[in-house]
């Protein structure tokens, strides 16, 4: 089947494009980019009349819970949910169960999503056994079976020598390791940003210091190993600055941070408000300028979304300390990054570069652009639609979010994802 | 006057005229309790359930026994820790305590912030009985209504708060207290037993014991975990001690008046010595007998909210 997509101001990042053009998709591949009214006839039309016409876009740091955890998501609904988002790749975390620290893992993942899934999943191996950071899991073979970077999100290695291991193994096979930043000691017992708030609400703070530390011992091991260091979630303003002056230094380190580290602040946990409950903590008005600044001058490469669906159960049902960190992302993500765009912080085409083609050029796969011969993803999204944030409604299984009933703009009316069109209201 | 809210979740979010009232209801209270007769049947026919999931003898009983001489009935609901391990969630636990058709819930919990997520689910009101190291606020009405009552104006007073200041909720509401009624309050202890940023609120901090307690109308102890010297707060008791235990030697460099405070129970020649918690100084076991008056008064007040 063919599709000439007309009418819509397309956004091609990748191919320095921006206009109105005609996009043919034939069957799941885009067979050519047309000037206005100059696209071939075909049988099915789509009019993006008012809107723009984007790659689909890329995380490359979500959480699909599957294997083991279904019923806080599927690789079904996760990725339905991140098509309903406006995304065509996602890439999952391996902190599931069991941990995809084997490559039987990682195929059971992509055979799962082959069946089931909305859109492309690539699968992130853990980097050691069981995320336990003590032994390396097999990175060669899991990454023949399909893992395209290497993270025990969720957790640090903690053992320096370990991480100087694996950024050292990995260059075997020119593969990203994902840090999850956070030091266990400092961290420990802590549930939101160490300050004043921490101290009138009473609940155990984690201090800027406890993803610092470990944000400067791995670009210090970076440098050492020439591995290539990718910092998940920057959540705070030293962290940016270490990244930044890594980056002058010439040392091997991208970074990605998530809405809700340039959206919220602290303050969204006031009153026990469980659904603002993250890992990194939500920080102060100063990191947040600071995480905005290093998303404009690319200190900060890609917002990814952390996407973390969880049970009402763990999430809404329990104190906060035992409440479970995280947030359901993939959904409001693109509309909360167009609030950069408004407040001048990033240009349109600099958000759809961070999160389509700069995250599938940092992981290595060939998405996120429109080109002839790509696959047909791509999102149909009108900027200035609003909408109001209803969890409800989310097609993923977590409907924790800190954005319910936010009024935001930029609808994704339709995306095209594996060759099927999905459209809603 | 009565209360704005149905419940009592900390001093954070009482007013000054609040605390006052509580504290004026307490002294009318206190003279029931010096009564041959110490039961009035102001709340016959209502239901308190006392919800403690982490063990106070203390304190339970000092509600149990406030309630009982306001006529109430009283349900003593444990939840043992297995209930928690089996799965059951803190909503599970707000439904079965509204099943039972409590008028006032009071609930003491490891973890900050339960009696807020209870309020917000029960019709019942709900008193905080000290959540995690948020607030304890029935013991720092107690405490102010124990300074109250032989320093007669809070206001002016010089208050020195010592020890724990971190993982103290007894701490939190009494500066929250003292600080609203026109207290000075001082902080004393090491740097890492004060909470982050804690000099946002009016308060003075000392790592000098010395230096804090000299001039002090007011010398409150706090009660040391003793397995913090394991977690790397203070290097051992015995220095802890030296630095910051209340002497009898100590006690001389504040006011010839000053009163010695103490939440307990004590740990002696740890947070006190003997001769400052025994002395004529000392008015712990008083803070004790103030407290049933002051629950009686926090009963009264909330139950009037209601109706
Ligand atoms: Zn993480």
């Amino acid at each position: 089947m063919s599709i000439l997509i007309k009418n819509g101001r397309v956004i091609d990042p990748a191919q320095n494009i921006d206009g109105h053009y005609e996009i043919l998709i034939e069957g799941k591949k885009i067979r050519g980019v047309y000037p206005k009214a100059k696209g071939p006839k075909t049988d099915k039309i789509i009019d993006a009349s008012g809107c723009i016409v984007i790659p689909g876009l890329v995380d490359m740091h979500a959480h699909l819970r599957d294997p083991g955890f279904e019923y806080k998501e599927s690789i079904r609904t996760g990725t339905m949910a991140a098509v309903r988002g406006g995304f065509t790749s996602v890439c999952c975390m391996p902190n599931t169960n069991p941990v995809n620290d084997n490559k039987t893992v990682t195929e059971f993942i992509l055979r799962k999503n082959y069946a089931e899934g909305a859109c492309f999943v690539y699968p992130i191996g853990a980097i050691t056994k069981g995320q336990k950071g003590e032994e390396l899991a097999e990175m060669g073979m899991m990454k023949e079976a399909g893992c395209i970077a290497f993270s025990d999100d969720g957790r640090p290695v903690t053992n320096s020598l370990i991480m100087r291991r694996a950024l050292e193994y990995s260059k075997i096979f020119n593969v990203l390791i994902i840090s999850h930043c956070e030091d266990l000691k400092l961290s420990e017992g802590g549930v939101i940003n160490e300050g004043f708030i921490s101290t009138t609400l009473g609940l155990r703070g984690i201090p800027k210091a406890a993803e610092e530390v470990m944000v400067a011992r791995d670009i210090a091991l970076a440098g050492l190993t020439g591995g290539r260091l990718h910092i998940a979630h920057v959540s705070t303003e030293g962290s940016v600055r270490l990244i930044r002056d890594a980056k002058e230094r010439g040392i091997s380190v991208t970074a990605e941070t998530c809405p809700h580290y340039f959206c919220l602040t602290e303050d969204a946990v006031n009153n026990y408000n469980t659904s603002a409950k993250v890992n990194p903590p939500l920080r102060t008005e100063r990191d947040v300028e600071a995480v905005k600044q290093g998303l404009k001058d690319n200190t900060i490469d890609v917002i990814a979304t952390d996407h973390a669906p969880h049970h009402i159960d763990d999430k809404y049902n329990k104190e906060f300390d035992a409440a479970s960190f995280g947030i359901s992302g993939l959904e409001t993500a693109f509309s909360l990054g167009l609030k950069l765009v408004e407040q001048g912080v990033l240009s349109l085409k600099q958000l759809i570069m961070k999160m389509s083609v700069t995250p599938s050029g940092i992981i290595g796969i060939p998405k996120g652009t429109l080109a002839e011969g790509a696959d047909a993803d791509l999102a149909v999204i009108d900027l200035s639609g609003e909408f109001i944030v209803e969890p409800d409604r989310f097609l993923s299984k977590g409907k924790n979010t800190p954005f319910k009933g936010w009024q935001l703009k930029g609808a994704v009316l339709k995306t095209v994802s594996k060759g099927k069109i999905y459209e809603w209201e | 006057m009565m209360l704005k809210s149905k419940d009592l979740l900390g001093i954070k979010d009482l007013s000054a005229e609040e605390i006052i009232n509580i504290l004026d209801t307490a002294a009318v209270f206190k003279d029931v309790l010096a009564r041959d007769i110490k039961k009035v049947p102001t709340l016959r026919g209502k239901t308190v359930v006392n919800l403690f999931f982490e063990p106070s003898t203390r304190t339970r009983t000092s509600f149990e026994l406030a309630a009982k001489r306001l006529s109430t009935d009283v349900v003593n609901f444990s939840v043992p820790a297995s209930s928690i391990a089996k799965g059951e969630t803190l909503k599970d636990t707000a439904l079965t305590i509204q099943a039972l058709g409590a008028d006032f819930v009071v609930i003491r919990h490891g973890s900050a912030g339960v009696p807020h997520f209870l309020s917000s689910v029960l019709k019942a009101s709900v008193i905080n009985a000290g959540d995690g190291s948020n607030e304890h606020p029935t013991q720092a009405l107690l405490d102010l209504f124990t300074i109250r009552s032989s320093k007669e104006n809070i206001e002016g007073l010089t208050v020195a708060i010592i020890g724990d200041v971190a993982h103290s909720r007894v701490a939190k509401s009494n500066i929250y207290g003292l600080t609203k009624l026109g207290a000075k309050v001082r902080l004393i202890g090491p740097p890492t037993l004060m909470p982050a940023a804690i000099n946002n609120l009016p308060v003075d901090i000392y790592n000098s014991m010395e230096e804090g307690i000299r001039g002090a109308d007011v010398i409150m102890t706090l009660r040391i975990q003793l397995e913090r010297q394991n977690r790397g707060f203070f290097p051992s008791l015995e220095e802890y001690f030296k630095l910051y235990g209340l002497t009898g030697d100590r006690l001389k460099l504040a006011k010839d008046d000053a009163m010695v405070m103490h939440p307990g129970p004590i740990n002696r020649g740890i947070e006190i010595s003997t001769d400052a918690a025994d002395g004529p100084r000392s008015v712990i076991l008083e803070q004790v007998t103030n407290g049933l008056a002051v629950r009686m008064a926090v009963l009264y007040l909330l139950s009037g909210v209601k109706e």
